[in-house]
Order: structure tokens, then sequence, then C-alpha cells
């Protein structure tokens, strides 16, 4: 089966993209990704507050320095490092040229200007594309939906505006109307959408009464909310979707390309796994498209999609009706 | 090409020195210590001498060892230097009279500093240089920073020639940290005056086993006193080779030196002699009053020894009927001071052999010892004391002395400053960049073609919320005036704080601009300022301007950082360039200084200046004071005498003021004067929960400056409570009536925010608030003194009643080290609070020069205090090195005094009631019980004694009878001393068996001074001296004390394990013999935000790096094994511990192979020196050291 595809303008020898994760962030890491098939990469996101709470320690410590009459500072002058996302510019230079595969930068930022400096930067040190990682949890409930969603369209403004290459926009799901923002994200000039991010929501440690936070990584139950939304737009926006979320096995990333994604991102897996857990999901896909006759890719893709007429009209509450009113409860 | 550039003296010194050796042994001392980082900055940068080499720069112990290394490398043929200062120069001292004596070419460098006698001091002054003039070294002086520079290299040119070796000093921080415009020698200039057969000639002397030699025989009565004459020829011919190098430096770049320079009439009547700085201000005020016809001249010494006659008679007029010598040191008991008695004795020779015709009066005074500024006013009370009939000898200048009557008297309106220069005096806090940002502004107009530039910085001597002095002046001439100004046109307070404290209109000149940093706008600010302030502006017809710094930071993305704002500001309206140009010169210099940074800083920077000028705003000086209110006095009117009537002077920036009379003959002060002292740093504070509080203690156990205060009391007193005043139950049962509170002294609190991270107790009301949480003080801090003076009067908490054995029991101890000036979150200071709780009452410190010596002990105030019966730590710092050693000094009177008090007391039984004397003699005290019982038999012995009246026995006996109560006896100090330059005397100290408590601060770098990397220094850490990265493991100490058997050795970390490391306090300070704590501290040169201090050293012994353990030979007496570790195995990787701090993580990013190379080699050894210590943990007893018994 041909497995080309087509993700923000670029053309990648199959949907699998290795999504932002430690696995990126060495050249090392991205070389295995690429060898074991990853047809595009998302390098990890620069994120603007640790880029600024770098550079506030290293003034505070300059500021410190000069205040003493018997230190003239506390390290060796030009020993340390320099503050910025030099870093991650470099990993984008260093990855575009080792890698054969096109190199999606992510970004994680907060105020316009950062978004726009570090879109331009990224996009100059070589990035083919940049991945909006708009990071934007709503909590102030004095914030109401239209603010919050003109936030992830001024964002989108600010950096299509400062870079010329691709821009995608990674979302969580958390919209009173998720297709009506994405739509209007597209209308927007969004070349692409990555559904979906995820909140790292917080738990409650009974013991000390602290809120905690601890990144889990995602499971094949958690696909749903993307296949809901990527079928419900497939083949009505301008730009290209990529799912997100969930891609444990081959059988996630055939439900997503069923329902409509262009591309088909993964980290946890591959983090459980390691990079050559690509390889079982390119030949899990190979195998169940072969074994169904699906010569393309595209014949597969957006085959459930709503667009594809994959859905029945009542769908959305009929199932749910029919959920509610077949549900047997287990006994306890 | 010469180039012109701006830096400070060490700098321009260190320039020379390094491109001219080939081995640089070094050690830190202030004000030295930037010579030596920058030679081991540019060693590890690669940066080649002269010759295309890369000297080696080698840390040592000590100056001894330094001197050491210098003396072994010189024999062995390189070209070597070192830097030093003070102290360091004097450990030296044996090494350069063998130096001097083998006739060994080489240059020491020296920033030239008091030598503590009855206070240490770090600034300026020739003490050090005097006492050490007898070495054989020649000594030659600079007087600026253009001067340090070009004789660094023609102290090194003569030393090559002439073979004796050189002491090339200046005045330290006067010259060593001025910066100035100077005239670079470069490279190929340095290159045409070094002879290169000299240097061949110097190799050519060396140790050689090709060519053997011995050198450094002993001598006997015979012939050494011959020997030691071979020299003067080489004496005799050394001033030639300094005169004919700075002849040779003219010849290249046109700066003519001489070995006496005069400037003055060729009939001069009158002339000062002097050396360093000071000549350039007797200089500057003769030239002003020669206008007014006043034949005047000033003589600078540059060679001081061999001091050379001739030359001097040559330069001093044949007319002049006065000479004043001016000294900068004090020589006690000597006729005069070492270059006046030069003078005199060079002209009574000159006289009595016939070359002078007459012999003129001679006078010789001191001046300006540990940096007290030399002002044109003072040169010229020298002057005019010349010109008196019957001149004084031995005067003094620069103070009032109503004690011998020596110093002269000064007019305060004689000032010099030209009128076309810009005089700039800034105040800013320590940690607000102002410093930084004004060494940039002398850097971006000193380094412009026809301008000049000079920065002079002033701090005071807090590590938190100190208070800086920038004195900066700007003109169109090269600017010497090595004294603060006087007379300023521009002042700058960047502190709005200050306005109602500090009189900072004290140096502004009529029609001076004034610029505030205030969070009050043009149109109100008026109203916010104090009565004498307000008077004074309109006296003086000020202009003012405004800006809200912190406001404008916080909207152009620089939070809490306004150096750049007021810089803009300065550059905007001081005038000292076209505001356009000034402004973007600011840019330019941003971009070069942050350049290294990353483009983000230089971007915000940007945004900052381009906001700023739209936000500065001059006020309308309204016609009228009409303030009602004035600077409250410095210290409260319920303060002590001495308080009043000194401490308060300095605290108000008066200390310049204080007569001698004022001032203790000995060194002497009262303790506990920092609680007068409200400093009032913290943005933030903490407040307490009393409803959410579990009263564990936590938070005041550490509490880095003492400001979290716990009692329990009987709750009915809660009546007479002012408002505000929180209270809760005592959470103990079967005490129904006990309320407890905990106070905060939020004047004395530096917002460090570690009892908030230290408290466990969540508010069950406020959901993420703590017991204890941080808040704006807005003006929290007024309303809690009528809080604190009701607690402050509740009873004290009985302190056999608390239980010492618990955390939560130690809250309850009063606190006699508190309110110091240590940084915030300082991770040395909870110990030192600790100490002071558990045994202050009865404790000695003996603390070793550094960081805790200055919050410890640096005036106008000090921490350690008295409790409320008067009791509390005696402390001293004798030097750095000699801290062990001092404070078994200690221990022998202690103990010798506690037998002569036996002897008497058994003695005296008979008339004292021998139940008495046998019951003190045959008391038990280990348990704080124990002790108070003891204090209540000596009060009664004491009664018996004084009863017993002139009786010699019973005086005798009353003298020591202190003793009788065990006396607790610490060494304190850092890692600098204890692993490096005291580890011989510590080490000795643990051999004697003596019951002493040695308490190690270890940050594992030398803090105090700029973090130069120390034997405690961890592998992979960066450090000053360690530029590469520290490329050997820490020294184990622990394990070294370990090995004698009967030391009781401790490793604690308070964040880890609070009741760990109280346990091992009181263990320690229990055992009988020797014991050693090694604390882990946190220090703002690990590079952290220190609020996370705590939690990083539970990182730290979490990972195995810092294990937790102690070693009590008590326990091996009884059979037990001594050794328990009480931490367990590593739970998480050294990297998760080490890479939250800069030191590691810097050489992560810059050189990662490297990096990841070091950080494998630390948890391999981490790993095997964790398996060492389980496996001791593991021993039978059997396989200790056998009991060793101990003499305390």
């Amino acid at each position: 089966m041909d497995l080309r595809t087509r993700y923000l303008g670029l053309a990648l020898k199959n949907p699998l993209i290795a999504s932002a994760s430690p696995l990126t962030g060495s050249l090392a890491g991205l070389r295995r990704l690429e060898d074991a098939g990853a047809a595009a990469v998302v390098l990890p996101s620069l994120f603007e507050e640790q880029i600024a709470a770098e550079t506030a320690l290293r003034d505070r410590l300059d500021d410190l320095a000069s205040g003493f009459a018997e230190a003239r500072g506390f390290f060796p002058e030009g020993s340390l490092p320099e503050t910025g996302p030099h870093h991650q510019l470099e990993l984008i230079a260093r990855a575009r040229a080792a890698l054969d595969i096109p190199v999606i930068a992510s970004l994680n930022g907060v105020t316009d200007a950062g978004w726009t400096r570090y879109a331009t930067l990224a996009a100059q040190a070589g990035a083919q594309a940049i991945e909006l990682n708009v990071y934007f949890p709503p909590t102030d409930p004095r914030l109401d939906s239209k603010a919050v969603e003109q936030r992830h369209e001024d964002v989108l403004g600010v950096v299509k505006r400062a870079v010329n290459i691709p821009v995608s926009m990674k979302l969580s799901p958390g919209f009173s109307a998720p297709g009506a923002v994405i739509r209007r994200l597209d209308a927007a000039g969004a070349d692409g959408f990555v559904l979906f991010n995820r909140f790292y929501q917080p738990d409650i440690d009974l013991a000390t009464l602290r809120l905690w936070r601890q990144p889990t990584l995602s499971s094949a139950a958690e696909i749903r909310p993307g296949l809901l939304w990527i079928g419900a737009l497939a083949g009505t926006l301008r730009a290209e979707i990529a799912a997100s979320t969930g891609v444990e096995t081959a059988d996630e990333v055939i439900k997503y390309l069923l329902v409509g994604a262009d591309a088909v991102m993964t980290t946890a897996a591959l983090l459980r796994h390691g990079p050559d857990h690509l390889r079982g999901l390119l030949a899990g896909l190979q195998r169940w498209g072969e074994a169904r006759g699906f010569a393309t890719l595209a014949a597969l893709r957006g085959r459930m999609s709503r667009a594809a007429g994959g859905w029945p009209d009542d769908a959305d509450r009929g199932d749910y009706i029919a959920l509610l009113q077949n549900y047997a409860a287990p006994l306890p | 090409m010469s180039q012109r550039a701006t830096m400070d003296g060490n700098t321009a010194v260190a320039h020379v020195a390094y491109r001219v050796n080939e081995v640089c042994a070094i050690y830190p001392i202030t004000p030295s210590s930037t010579m030596a980082e920058l030679a081991d900055e540019w060693t590890a940068a690669g940066l080649r001498n002269i010759w295309g080499s890369v000297p080696v720069v080698q840390e040592m112990q000590s100056e001894g060892g330094a001197a050491g290394a210098v003396h072994g490398a010189l024999q062995s043929g390189a070209l070597t230097t070192t830097f030093t200062s003070s102290q360091g120069l004097l450990l030296m001292l044996p090494n350069m009279f063998k130096i001097a004596g083998e006739l060994t070419p080489s240059v020491f460098h020296v920033a030239a500093r008091s030598v503590a006698t009855q206070a240490l001091s770090i600034f300026g002054d020739h003490s050090d240089v005097m006492a050490v003039r007898g070495a054989g070294f020649a000594l030659l002086c600079s007087a600026s920073v253009q001067e340090a520079h070009d004789l660094a290299l023609i102290a090194q040119m003569a030393t090559l020639a002439g073979r004796v070796p050189i002491l090339h000093f200046f005045d330290g921080f006067r010259t060593s940290h001025e910066v100035n415009t100077l005239t670079l020698l470069d490279d190929a200039e340095i290159r045409a005056l070094i002879d290169d057969d000299l240097v061949r000639a110097h190799r050519a002397r060396a140790l050689d086993p090709e060519h053997p030699v011995v050198r450094g025989t002993a001598h006997n009565p015979d012939t050494f006193f011959q020997a030691r004459e071979t020299v003067n020829p080489f004496y005799a011919a050394m001033p030639g080779h300094v005169q004919a190098a700075m002849d040779r430096l003219a010849a290249v770049t046109g700066r003519r030196y001489s070995l006496f320079a005069y400037d003055g009439p060729a009939d001069a009547e009158r002339v000062l002699v002097v050396m360093g700085s000071g000549a350039e201000t007797a200089r500057e005020t003769a030239q002003v009053l020669r206008t007014r016809g006043e034949k005047l001249g000033v003589l600078q010494v540059r060679l001081f020894r061999p001091f050379a006659a001739e030359a001097f008679l040559a330069a001093l007029p044949a007319t002049v009927r006065a000479v004043a010598v001016l000294d900068r040191t004090k020589e006690p008991g000597a006729p005069g001071e070492p270059l006046y008695q030069d003078v005199v004795t060079t002209l009574a020779q000159a006289f009595a052999c016939g070359a002078r015709p007459a012999l003129p009066r001679i006078i010789g005074g001191r001046f300006g010892l540990s940096s007290k500024d030399f002002t044109p006013a003072m040169a010229k009370a020298v002057f005019d004391e010349l010109a008196r009939a019957a001149p004084r000898q031995g005067f003094t200048v620069g103070i009032t002395d109503d004690v011998g009557h020596t110093s002269l008297d000064i007019d305060p309106g004689f000032a010099i400053e030209p009128a076309d220069e810009v005089r700039a005096v800034f105040y800013g806090l320590g940690a607000d960049g102002t410093v930084g940002a004004n060494k940039n502004s002398v850097k971006i107009i000193g380094e412009d073609a026809g301008r000049y530039a000079q920065g002079y910085f002033v701090y005071d001597s807090h590590k938190s919320g100190a208070e800086t002095v920038s004195h900066l002046r700007f003109g169109p001439r090269p600017i010497a005036a090595p004294y603060l100004i006087g007379h300023a046109n521009f002042i700058a307070c960047h502190h709005w704080g200050f306005v109602g404290r500090r009189d900072i209109l004290r140096l502004a000149a009529p029609g001076a601009t004034l610029l505030l940093n205030s969070p009050y706008g043009p149109d109100e600010i008026w109203g916010h300022l104090p009565r004498t302030m307000q008077a004074r502006i309109l006296a003086l017809g000020l202009k003012l301007f405004v800006i809200d710094a912190s406001r404008t930071a916080e909207e152009v993305g620089l939070r809490g950082r306004t150096n750049t704002i007021l810089q803009t500001c300065f550059f905007a309206i001081a005038g000292v360039l076209p505001r356009t140009e000034a402004i973007a010169r600011i840019k330019d210099a941003v971009r070069k200084t942050y350049a290294r940074k990353g483009e983000e800083i230089v971007e915000r920077n940007f945004r900052a200046i381009d906001g700023t000028l739209a936000r500065l705003q001059e006020v309308a000086i309204p016609t009228a004071v009409t303030a009602t209110w004035d600077r409250p006095p410095p210290v409260p009117a319920a303060a002590p005498d001495f308080v009043r009537a000194v401490t308060a002077l300095m605290l108000d920036g008066r200390g310049d003021d204080i007569p001698v009379s004022l001032m203790p003959a000995e060194g002497t002060f009262p303790s506990g004067t920092a609680c007068y002292e409200k400093r009032d740093i913290a943005e933030d504070v903490p407040i307490w929960d009393p409803t959410s509080c579990v009263q564990c203690g936590q938070c005041s156990f550490v509490c880095p400056h003492g400001v979290i205060r716990a009692k329990y009391y009987d709750a009915a007193r809660l009546k007479d409570a002012p408002e505000g005043f929180c209270a809760a139950p005592i959470n103990v049962r079967g005490f129904p009536d006990v309320a407890f509170t905990l106070q905060l002294y939020l004047e004395d609190c530096t917002g460090c925010g570690l009892c908030v991270e230290a408290c466990p107790a969540f508010s069950v009301t406020m959901p993420g608030r703590k017991a204890i949480d941080l808040h704006p003080k807005q003006d929290r801090a007024v309303a809690e003194r009528p809080r604190i003076k009701f607690f402050e009067a509740l009873p004290i908490n009985d302190r056999a009643r608390v239980d010492f054995a618990n955390v939560r029991g130690v809250q309850f101890l009063e606190p006699l080290f508190a309110f110091s000036g240590a940084c915030a979150g300082c991770g040395e200071t909870p110990y030192l609070k600790l100490l002071s709780q558990l045994f202050g009452d009865r404790a000695m410190v003996a603390n070793a020069t550094g960081c805790s010596s200055i919050y410890g002990g640096n005036l106008p105030v000090t921490p350690w205090t008295k409790n409320a019966e008067g009791r509390g730590p005696a402390w001293s710092n004798s030097l750095f090195e000699d801290n062990a050693e001092f404070g078994l000094g200690f221990r022998l009177a202690a103990d010798q005094h506690v037998a002569l008090a036996r002897r008497l007391a058994e003695t005296l039984a008979p008339r004292l009631g021998t139940a008495l004397v046998a019951e003190i003699l045959a008391a038990p005290q280990r348990q704080e019980s124990e002790i108070r019982a003891q204090r209540a038999r000596l009060a009664a012995l004491t009664r018996q004694l004084t009863a017993l009246g002139a009786d010699p026995a019973a005086r005798d006996l009353l003298s020591v009878a202190d003793y009788l109560v065990r006396r607790s006896i610490w060494l304190v100090g850092g890692d600098g001393w204890a692993y490096d330059i005291g580890y011989g005397g510590l080490d000795h100290v643990l051999a004697s068996g003596r019951d002493v408590n040695v308490l190690v601060l270890d940050t594992e770098v030398y803090s105090n001074t700029g973090g130069q990397a120390s034997k405690a220094t961890p592998l992979g850490a960066i450090a000053r001296f360690a530029a590469a990265g520290k490329r050997t493991v820490r020294k184990d100490l622990a394990l070294q004390a370990i090995a004698y058997g009967n030391v009781y050795v401790a490793q604690v970390a308070m964040g880890a394990n609070p009741q760990q490391t109280l346990l091992a306090f009181r263990e320690a300070e229990a055992y009988p013999g020797p014991a050693l704590i090694l604390a882990y501290s946190p220090c703002i040169a690990h590079g952290y935000d220190l609020r996370q201090g705590l939690s990083q050293q539970d990182l730290a012994v979490a990972c195995g790096y810092w294990p937790l353990f102690r070693y009590d030979p008590a326990m091996r007496d009884i059979g037990e094994n001594p050794f328990r570790l009480d931490s367990p195995r590593p739970t998480i990787a050294f990297r998760d511990y080490a890479y939250q701090e800069i030191r590691y993580r810097a050489l992560a990013e810059t050189r990662p192979g490297e990096a990841a190379a070091l950080l494998a080699l630390a948890q391999a050894a981490i790993a095997e020196k964790y398996r060492t210590y389980e496996e001791m943990a593991g021993w039978q007893a059997s396989r200790f050291h056998p009991p060793v018994p101990v003499s305390g």
C-alpha cells in the first residue's frame, strides 16, 4: 500500500509523525525515529516562560553579585551558558542537516512578542513548519469563550504574519464548540491542526492537601474525542489534520485515518516501547490496508468521516440514546 | 596601536601580569581576588602570554601555599607571579625573605589593604605592605589605574634586570576597584619592553639536574652575616633599573614616570610627600592652592624600597622649609610611620653630610586608614598645618581625634571639583543592578574619544538588602580625583525606601538634578517627601524628575529589573551626552553587555529603554515646604547609650563623624545590636495563620534571620493583647489555658520564603495556602510593631521545661543569633541560630574569617546577642587560617580555669559550705536542667564568696567561678577554612582530644569572596578558579576525622532532616572530646533560587551525594557501632539533584561532553562512597578504632 500523504503542505512518506517528546530532543533520538520510519518529527516545545525564568535567574545572580564589596560575581566570567532558545534552534538546524524527513518546530508561547520571536527564529533555523502549542487552560472564570477563542486566533495571526512556512495549531478539545473554533482558525489561515492536546489536570494529594500534577502517558481509550472531531471536520477544512493522543497500536492509527486524519502523531507509545515501535505501527497499518485491498492511503483516509457519509445523520444523539438505554450496569 | 579602555585597577594590572608570566600561584583575598580570577578565566579561555604560552594558574590552599609554589616555580626557572592583600601578604612573608634573599626576579601584585588589628577591614591602606618592608622586596607603588597598569610592566622589566623581587602595590579598593579610562599597553609594546635575554638568564639560574647546584643551605655564625651582605650591590642598583624601565616605557608610550614625581614650583616652600592614590588628591589640591599664591609642591613616592635617597633629594626643591609626610599606615610606638622615617633619615643625612644647607621642618601624619576618604580639604589641612609656626608631628587627618588630639581641622567647605564635570551619585540596593548599570555607563562614556569617566562604588557590609552608593564622574579631561564626590550635580535614588530613611541630598550641589524612582507621579511626589528633603530641594534649587521604574519594568517585561530603566533616565537628563546619542549608545552597550546572555535579554532591554523615556517626568517644584513629618532617627530613643551615640551614626551614614573617644580602645563592642537596625527590605513577608498551624516549629527552625519566634503562655494574658495579635491554643493535651503565638519580626525579614517551604500545614480554609505564607508587605510591618512589643513582654519560656530533643521544642528557645545581614535564604545562618538557641548562654564562638564573620561581626550592627538573663555567645574572629587553633585556645584557657576554680573551691570549701562545694564539683552538666541547677549553685557560691570580702582566694575564685558552668566551645567557619587554609590547624585540634565543637558551614566554595573553589567543591561543578569544572572529588573530611577514632563526626543537612541536625548538634556538644559537624549550606554561589534551598538539600541527600550520618565514639565505648547512617539509599540520580543548580548545569551547556563524563564519574563516586558508608554502618563495633580516652 502506498502510504504517502501530505501534512502542512509537506509530502510525507507515511502518515506517522513522532510528536514532541524527549525522543525528539536529541539528534540521536531523531535519527532513531527516522530510521524506524517516522515520516516527520516535531521537536520539543520551546517554552517562553522557561526561557524567561532562566533569564531572570541569571539576571538576579548578576545583580546580586554587583552588590557585594568582596565578590564581583559567583561564577567565572564567561562560564555561564547563554540563556534563550539557542539550544532548540541549534537542534532544529542540526536536525535539518541530518534528517531527510521534515522537521517541525513546536512553540509554547505566552506573549505575542514571544510567539512572533520564537516562530521567526525557528523558521530562520530551518524548521519546515511550526506547530503552535496553545496551552491555555482558561481557568479564570471571568474569561469568556469568545476571549479564549480570540486568543487562539490572535496567536495564529501574529505567527502567520511573522513567518512564511506552514503553521499548525495544536488544540485541546476544551471548547464549547470545537468544530466552530477550528473552522474559524481554518479561515484565519491555519495550515494544519493537531487534534488534540491534553491539559495536565491536577489531582489532590489527600495526605498533604496539595495539588499535584504528573504527566501521564496517554492510552488508547483516549482517542475518542479525536475520532469524534476529526470525523466531524475532515473534508470540510482547507487545512490538514494530524491526529494526536492515544496511539498505542496500529489500530488507533487506522481509526484516526479512517475518520479523516491526514497524519497521525504518536508519543506515548514510543516512550513506552522505544522508537522501533514505529516499525510495528507501520507494518500493522500496511497489513490491515492490504488485507482490505486499499492500494493507497488516500483510499482509506476519511472513509468513516461524516463528510464521506461514514456516520448516519442521527449518529450523534441517536448513538447516545441507544447507549444509555442499552447500558447494563455491572453487578456490584 | 594603543587602545583606550575602561577597567578597574585590578584588571589593568592583571592584564600585564598575565602576559609577562608563565606561572601564577593564587589564593583569593579581597580586594585582590579579581586579579587571580581573571588569570584563571583567561587560562580557561586559552589566552596566551607574550611568548605564546598559556600560563599555568594554580589555586593553592592559602597564601602561604601560594608563596611556596611561587618560590618553587621561580627556582625552577619559570616567570612567576601572585596576587594578594593584607593577611595574605603576611602569610607570604617567610617565602618573601627567601625569594629576595636568593635574588629571584618576580613581581607580587598587591591591592594594599588594612591588616586586621582591633578589627578586620577589607579596605585599603598600606599596613600590609609596610609590615613586609623588611623582607627585601623592592616596594613600588602606583597611584591610579593607568599607573598601576604601566608600573605592573615596569616592575617586571626592572626585576628581570636587577634580580631584586618587586612588590608592586596600589590602594585596595580606591585603585583596585576604581573604574577609569586608561590607555592599554598592547601586546607588541609589552613584547618590545621585555628583554628575553634577561628571561633566559633567569631560566639559566634555575635548579637543573643537568647542572646541579645546592641552594637554600644552612649557615653557621661564621658565614651567614657575610653572605647576607652580598646582596648590597643589587639593592644599590635597583633604583637605576626601575628608572631605566620607566624611561624605556616612556620612550614607547609617551607616559613618563620617575621614582619620585615632584609637582610644583622649583621654589616651593611647603611640600607634601605621599605615596599611592593620595598623591593625586594632594597634587590637584596644591595646584588650586598655588593659584592663590601659595608656594606648594607635592612629591609622590613611587619606589619606596630601596629608598633612593639621591633621587629623592634631587626631586625635592632646595627651597623647601617644611615637609609633611603622609603615611597610609600606623606603626604604634614608632617615632613616626615608615615613609616619614625614611624621609627624615634621608634629609638628616643629607644635612649632616653637607649635601643640603638646611634641614626643613619635617612632620609626619597618618591618613586614609581602611580606605578613609582623603579629600582635597584634608590635603589642604596638611598644607595649612605646615604653614603653622609649630606644626604637629604625628598628626592624623580625616578623623576627629579628641583623645590624643592629633587630628587636623578641616574646612568642610573647601572643594576643587571642576565646573565642567558631571558628578553623579546613585543610591541603590545591592541586588538591584545599580552598580552593574553604572559600571556600564562609565564604560559607555569612558571609551569615547574626548570623554573620560570614572566610577567608584561604596557598599555596606550586608549581604542582603545592602545599600550601594555609586560615585561617577564624567568630563572632557582625564579624571584622577581618587576621592568620593563631595558636590554632585546629579543624584539618583533608585530605591524609594531610602527617601524616608537616608539623607540622600547630603552631597547635592546647588542646581543639581535629582531623580527619584518613585511609586508616586509628578503631581503626588511632593507630598511624600520628608520635611528636610523638601527644604533642601527648595534651598538648593534642585530639579526633580520621577519615574516609577518598578512599574515600567513590569510593563516592558523586565519584572523586578530596574537598572536599564534608571540608567536610561540618567542618560536622558544628566546631560553627559546629547539625549539621542546617549540612548543610541545605551542600546549599543546593552547589545554588547547582554549579547552573551542571549538575544532575549537584549530585546527586552531595548523595549525598556524605549518605554522609559515616555514615562520619565519632571516635577514642578512647589514654592514651600509642606511636609509635616521628617526622617525618623536611625535607632529608637530607648536604645542603649552606645547604640544611640555610636551605632546610630554608622547606620545613618555618618560613621566618619564619630570621634576617637567614642570608639572602644580594644575592639570590644556590645552584642545584640542588629535588633536596632530595622532594615525593612522584604517585599513579601510571612503571615501566620494560627488556625492551620500545627505548631511544629519547622518555620522558625529554618528561618535564616531569626524573625520567627514562638512562645507559649497563660492565655489569660491575651486580654491585654493589641489588636491583630495572633494566638492559638497550644496543641498539647492537658494545657487548656495555655496559648501559643508565632510572632513575626517583619521589619527584620528578608522575604526569603524558606519558612513557607518548610511549613507542612496547609490551610483548611484557604486552599493552596500554608499556615505560614508570604503576602505583600504593604503596611503590615508597621502594624506588627505593637504586637512585637506585647510578644516581647510575655514571659520567656523556661529552658529547663522545654524539650530540646525535638524541633518543636527548639522554637521556644531564644535565638541568640538574629537579624543578621546574611543573604536572603542563607543556608548557613539557620545552623548558627540553632547553636545559639541550644548552647548560646554558655557558648564561646571562634569564627573563621568569611561570610560568617562578616554577617556575624561586621559593623555597624552585629547579630550575636544575649538572652533576658544577659547571657549569650561570646564571639570573636581572629583570622581566617588560625580559627581552629584560636578556638582551641578558648578550650585550653577554660580547662585551666576550671582546674583553678575547682582547686580554690576545694581549698575554700570549709568556709563556703562543704556540701555546696561538693555538689558543684560533682555536678553533672549534660542536660539543660543540670546546667540550670549548676547555675543556681554558683549563684549561692557567689553570694558566699562575696561575703568573704577581700580574701584573696575568694576573690580569685570569684574571678573564675563562671567556668564551673560547662563551657560550650565552638569553632565555626566555612569550607575554605576547614578544608583549605585552616585544615592543618583543624586537623591538629581534632587530634588534640580536647572538648571543642567544630561547625563547618559547608557551601563548597569560598562564598564571601565570590565562590572560588575549595577542596570541598564537588566534582563537575564550576566555580571561580575552576572555570572548566572541578576535576577532583571533594575531600571527605568526615572520614579523615573518623579515622582518629575519638572525634565525634556528623554530616547534616537541615533541609533534608532537621531532626537529625538537632540530634547531631546535641550529641556533638555533649561529647566530651572533639566534635566535627559538616553542615550542608545552600549558597547563592550554587546558582538557584535559594527559596528552594531546603528541597535542594533534600535532593542532595536523596541522591546520595550528601548522606546523613553520625559517628559517635561514645557508642563504641559501650560496644555499639559508632557509625550510624541516617539517610536511606539513594532514590534519585545525582543528575536530578545537580542539574537544579547552575554550577553544574553550566558545564553541561558549555562543555556537554566533559560534563557528561564528569557527571558519570560523580555518580560512580557517589555510589562507591555510599557503599563504603553503608558497609561501615553494618560493621561490628570491634571493627572501629578502639576507644581512645579524650582529654577534655
